[in-house]
C-alpha cells in the first residue's frame, strides 16, 4: 500500500478512486461504529439461541423460547374463539324467533353466518348467494321462497335439508313427470297457460283446463304456489329452471327437483342459527306471520 | 501503487548525479507540493486541486487508521448574545415539547378535550380547532412539504440555523452538557475528572450525573406518548400499570435513545448519522450565511506579546483556542466551514469576548456569506448579514412555502363535514324480484365529521320510479329518500337496497346525502344501477 496519497486540507489518505477530478477520501470510521457491529453479532447469537433459526431437513431449530409463528397464530385464534364464546352462548340461548329483537346480537349472527356461508354454502349458492340459473340453485337474495322465507322456515330448511335422503323431517315433495301424459298440442297449451300466469303468453281454454286438472293442486289455481309442498310460484318473474317454453316443457315432462343436504349433524345449532340470520338478511327475508304475535314463545334463560 | 501511464513516467526530471532528493517536497510543473498534511486554514486554495501524479515518488504514508477513537468534547461555559438566544430557543422548544399535551381544548361531549392529540385507535388527529380524518392525510403530507420547504428556506438564508439552535439533537445535547457542567464543573474540571481514576468521589459524581440523565430521558420518552392518548388519564394508567404495553415499550425505547444520543453520542450523531448536514452542504451557496473565521484578518496567528514585539506581522487571532473550547461539537472553526459545524455561533460569543478584552474589533469569527468574506478580504464594501437573508432564492422559497400553507388553510376552511362513499354489490350485480322489478344493493358509508350526532337524508337522484330502503328500514317503507342518524364524529355503514320497475335499463345515478341541520351540507356520489336488460 505504498504511494497512498494524502489530501492536504484534511490530512486524510485517498482511497485511490477518481471521478472527473473528484476523489474519495479514506476517512476513518468512528470506533463506536465498530462496537455497533459487535453488538449486532452478539444480538445475532442471542437470537439464534432464543428463536427458530437454522433450517434443517424437516423443520428449523426450535430456539429455547419455543416460539413459533404457528403457535402464535393458534394462540391468537384461541383468544378470538374465547371472545366469541359469549356471543355463541347468547345465540344458543335465544330462540330464533326472538333474534331480530336484539339487533346487536343479530348483527353478530349475520357476520358469523357470512363466513360460515362462504365455507359451507357457497359451493352451490355462490359466494354472493345468487345461486345459479343453469345449475338450478336458487338465488337467496330475492323475495321468492320455495319453502318459506322467515327465519324459522330458513332454519328448518337448513336443519333438515330438502329431499335429503334418510332424514325424516326433510322438506319433501315430488312433482310427477308428465312424460307421455300430454300430446304435443296439450303440452303447448299448458305451457302457454303457465306462461300466461305472469303475462308472458296468452292462454287458451284447453290450456287453462289442463292446468286446472293437472297442476293447480300443488301450484294453485292462479299459480301462486304452495310453500307447504315446496311448489314454486308460477305467476312471478322468477324461474329457477328458466322461463323459455322449451325449458318449461322439459320441466313439465321430466321435472328437475333440487336437493339440499341437511346440516343438523354437521353444523352446530349456533352456526345454523347464524346462517339463517345471514340468509334472511340478504334482502328477501320475510317477517313472521303468526309467530311474531305469539307470546308463548319465550326466551329460554337457561343455556 | 504502480505508475499506470509509462509514457508519463519519462517526464520525470532527470536526477543529477550525487543529489540527495528531498522526498517531502514533490515538484511538479515547477510547483512544490508538500507531503505533510496541511490545515485548510493555512493551505493554499489550490491545494485541493493539486493532484499527486502517478509517476511521482511515494508520498509520506500515514499509519493506517481504520477506526478513529473519539475525542470527548468538553465545551466551556460562555455567555453572549448567541448563547442567550440559544437559551431562549432551548426553553421554548422544550416547553412546547413537554407542555403541549397538557393544553386542554373543549370540543364538546363527543370528542377528546386535548388540544393536540394523535388518536391512533380512533384514527383522528386533533390540533386545536382542526380535526383531521384519515382520508384527509394529505394535510399531513402538506405539513411535511411545508417543513421541508421551511428547512430549504432557513438553510439558504441563514445556513445551518436549524442544526445550531432548534434541532432536537442539539437542544438535548445542550441540556445534557449543562447537566455535565452542573455536576462535574466546567471544561477543565471535567477533563480532570475524566482522566482521574474511578474512586468513590468520581463514582458518586457519575452516578448522580447518570441519574439526572435518566430522569431527563424518561421524561422525554414519557412526554412523547402523551401525544397519543389523553395525557392525565395516561399518566394515571401508566403508574398504575394499566397502560397499553406499547406505551411502556415506547417510553423504554425513547428513554434509551435520549440517554444514548443526548448523553453520549452527541456530536457523533451530527457528524456521522444525520443526513441533513450533507443535504445542507448541497443547498448552501456563496450567498448563504454561515459562521466563518475571517482568516485574512486573523492569520498569521500570534499572541498579544508577539504582536507588540513585531507590530504589523501578526493578524488578529491570538491563538487562544477559546473558539475551540466552547464548541459543542469540538471542531476548530478556523479550519473553515466543515460538516461538524452546526453554526451555533458560540465561538462568535467566545471570540468577541476575547477581542473586547484585548481591545480589537469584534467579528473575527462572525456570521457572513462567502461572497462577503471575499469582498471584505479584498477591501471591498460588504453588506449587512441581515440583507443576506433577502435574495431571490429565499424569497422564492418563502413564496412557495407560503402558498402551500395558504392552499391548505383554504382547503381546510371550505372542506365539507359530510361525506358519502358508495360501493355497489357486484356479486350478484342485480337481483330479479318476483314482481319482475330489479333490485341493486349498495353499501353506503355516511361520514359525519361534526362532533355531534346529525340526521342525514339519503336520497336517490335520477333513476326514475326507483325506491330505496335499508337494512334497518323495511321494504314496506321504501321511498325516494330515507333518514338516518349518524353518530357524532363517526362513519355509519348502511346497506341500501334500490328497486326499480321492470324494464329499467342499466344506468348511472346519484346518491345524495344532506345533513338535516342549518348547515345543509351535502355530498353526492355517482354509482351504477345494473339490470338484466343492459344499457339502452
Amino acid at each position: 500500500m505504498a504511494n497512498k496519497r494524502i489530501d492536504e486540507p484534511t490530512g486524510t489518505e485517498f482511497v485511490g478512486h477518481e471521478w472527473d477530478g473528484i476523489e474519495e477520501l479514506d476517512t476513518p470510521m468512528p470506533r463506536w461504529w465498530l462496537w455497533s457491529l459487535y453488538a449486532t453479532i452478539v444480538w445475532g447469537v442471542i437470537y439464534v439461541i432464543l428463536y427458530p433459526a437454522w433450517p434443517l431437513v424437516n423443520k428449523a431449530t426450535e430456539g429455547v423460547l419455543g416460539w413459533s409463528s404457528r403457535g402464535e397464530l393458534a394462540e391468537e385464534m384461541s383468544v378470538v374463539d374465547q371472545a366469541r364464546a359469549t356471543v355463541r352462548e347468547e345465540l344458543a340461548r335465544i330462540p330464533i324467533e326472538r333474534l331480530p329483537e336484539n339487533s346487536e346480537l343479530f348483527g353478530q349472527a349475520v357476520a358469523g353466518g357470512r363466513s360460515a356461508f362462504q365455507v359451507h354454502c357457497s359451493q352451490c349458492h355462490g359466494s354472493g348467494a345468487a345461486g345459479s340459473q343453469t345449475l338450478g340453485y336458487p338465488n337467496l337474495n330475492d323475495d321468492d321462497w320455495l319453502w318459506g322465507g322467515d327465519l324459522k322456515a330458513i332454519e328448518y330448511t337448513l336443519v333438515n335439508g330438502i329431499r335429503a335422503p334418510g332424514v325424516d323431517d326433510t322438506r319433501m315433495s315430488v312433482m310427477p313427470p308428465f312424460e307421455g301424459a300430454f300430446d304435443s298440442d296439450q303440452l303447448t297449451a299448458v305451457t302457454n297457460h303457465v306462461l300466461s300466469l305472469s303475462g308472458k303468453a296468452t292462454s287458451t281454454a284447453s290450456g287453462a283446463q289442463l292446468y286446472q286438472d293437472n297442476c293447480s293442486v300443488c301450484h294453485g289455481p292462479s299459480g301462486e304456489g304452495n310453500r307447504e309442498l315446496g311448489a314454486p310460484r308460477l305467476n312471478d318473474a322468477i324461474w329457477l329452471y328458466g322461463s323459455s317454453p322449451e325449458q318449461l316443457r322439459t320441466q313439465i315432462l321430466n321435472p328437475k327437483m333440487g336437493r339440499m343436504p341437511h346440516w343438523s349433524g354437521r353444523l352446530d345449532p349456533v352456526t345454523i342459527k347464524m346462517l339463517s340470520a345471514y340468509v334472511w338478511s340478504l334482502g328477501g327475508g320475510e317477517e313472521f306471520v303468526e309467530v311474531a304475535e305469539d307470546p308463548a314463545v319465550e326466551v329460554d334463560e337457561e343455556p | 501503487m504502480k505508475s499506470r501511464d509509462p509514457s508519463r513516467a519519462s517526464s520525470v526530471p532527470p536526477r543529477r548525479e550525487g543529489e540527495e532528493r528531498d522526498w517531502s517536497v514533490v515538484v511538479e510543473d515547477g510547483r512544490a507540493k508538500t507531503n505533510e498534511p496541511v490545515s485548510s486554514a493555512v493551505a493554499e486554495p489550490e491545494a485541493t486541486t493539486l493532484r499527486h501524479e502517478p509517476h511521482e515518488p511515494p508520498r509520506q504514508h500515514l499509519p493506517t487508521k481504520l477506526f478513529e477513537k473519539r475525542t470527548k468534547v468538553h465545551n466551556k461555559r460562555i455567555d453572549g448574545p448567541f448563547r442567550r438566544f440559544k437559551w431562549f430557543v432551548m426553553f421554548v422548544t422544550l416547553a412546547v415539547y413537554y407542555g403541549t399535551p397538557w393544553i386542554r381544548w373543549d370540543r364538546g361531549p363527543y370528542a377528546p378535550d386535548q388540544a393536540v392529540l394523535v388518536d391512533l385507535a380512533n384514527r383522528r388527529f386533533y390540533m386545536f380547532g382542526i380535526e383531521i380524518w384519515p382520508h384527509e392525510f394529505y394535510y399531513v403530507a402538506g405539513l411535511l412539504i411545508m417543513a421541508a420547504l421551511g428547512l430549504f428556506l432557513v438553510t439558504s438564508a441563514v445556513g445551518r440555523a436549524w442544526c445550531g439552535y432548534a434541532c432536537p439533537q442539539t437542544v438535548w445535547t445542550d441540556l445534557f452538557q449543562h447537566v455535565d457542567r452542573f455536576v462535574d464543573g466546567d471544561r477543565n474540571a471535567r477533563m480532570r475528572l475524566d482522566a482521574a481514576p474511578l474512586g468513590p468521589k468520581k463514582f458518586s459524581k457519575r452516578t448522580f450525573k447518570y441519574t439526572i440523565y435518566l430522569i431527563i430521558s424518561f421524561w422525554t420518552g414519557g412526554a412523547w406518548i402523551m401525544y397519543f392518548a389523553d395525557a392525565p388519564t395516561l399518566v394515571r394508567d401508566f403508574w398504575a400499570g394499566e397502560a397499553a404495553p406499547t406505551a411502556y415499550i415506547t417510553v423504554a425505547i425513547l428513554t434509551l435513545t435520549t440517554f444514548t444520543l443526548g448523553g453520549f453520542m452527541r456530536e457523533q450523531v451530527c457528524i456521522y448519522m444525520c443526513p441533513w448536514p450533507r443535504i445542507q452542504t448541497a443547498m448552501m451557496d456563496e450567498k448563504s450565511l454561515l459562521v466563518t473565521y475571517k482568516d485574512w484578518r486573523g492569520e498569521p496567528r500570534g499572541s498579544v506579546k508577539k504582536a507588540q514585539k513585531k507590530p504589523g506581522k501578526f493578524g488578529d487571532c491570538i491563538d487562544c483556542l477559546q473558539c475551540v473550547a466552547v464548541c459543542p461539537t469540538g471542531i476548530d472553526i478556523r479550519e473553515g466551514p466543515q460538516v461538524g459545524c452546526i453554526t451555533c455561533a458560540l465561538c462568535i460569543d467566545a471570540c468577541d469576548k476575547v477581542m473586547a478584552d484585548i481591545g480589537r474589533p469584534r467579528g473575527l469569527i462572525d456570521y457572513a456569506t462567502l461572497e462577503d468574506c471575499e469582498n471584505e478580504a479584498n477591501g471591498e464594501p460588504t453588506r449587512s448579514p441581515w440583507k443576506a437573508i433577502f435574495r431571490p432564492r429565499t424569497i422564492a422559497y418563502f413564496l412557495i412555502w407560503g402558498s402551500v400553507g395558504l392552499a391548505m388553510l383554504f382547503a381546510l376552511g371550505v372542506r365539507s363535514h359530510v361525506g358519502l362513499s358508495v360501493s355497489p354489490d357486484r356479486n350478484p350485480p342485480y337481483i330479479l324480484m318476483s314482481d319482475g322489478s330489479v333490485r341493486n344493493s349498495y353499501t353506503l358509508k355516511l361520514r359525519n365529521m361534526e362532533s355531534r350526532p346529525r340526521q342525514m337524508e339519503i336520497a336517490v337522484e335520477g333513476l326514475p320510479d326507483a325506491l330505496m330502503w335499508t337494512d334497518t328500514i323495511g321494504r314496506d317503507d321504501a321511498a325516494r329518500s330515507q333518514i338516518k342518524t349518524v353518530p357524532a364524529d363517526q362513519v355509519l355503514s348502511v346497506r341500501a337496497y334500490v328497486i326499480a320497475p321492470e324494464g329499467t335499463s342499466t344506468q348511472e345515478f346519484n346518491f345524495r346525502v344532506t345533513s338535516r341541520d342549518e348547515q345543509q351540507e351535502s355530498a353526492t356520489t355517482e354509482t351504477r344501477f345494473d339490470t338484466p336488460g343492459g344499457e339502452q
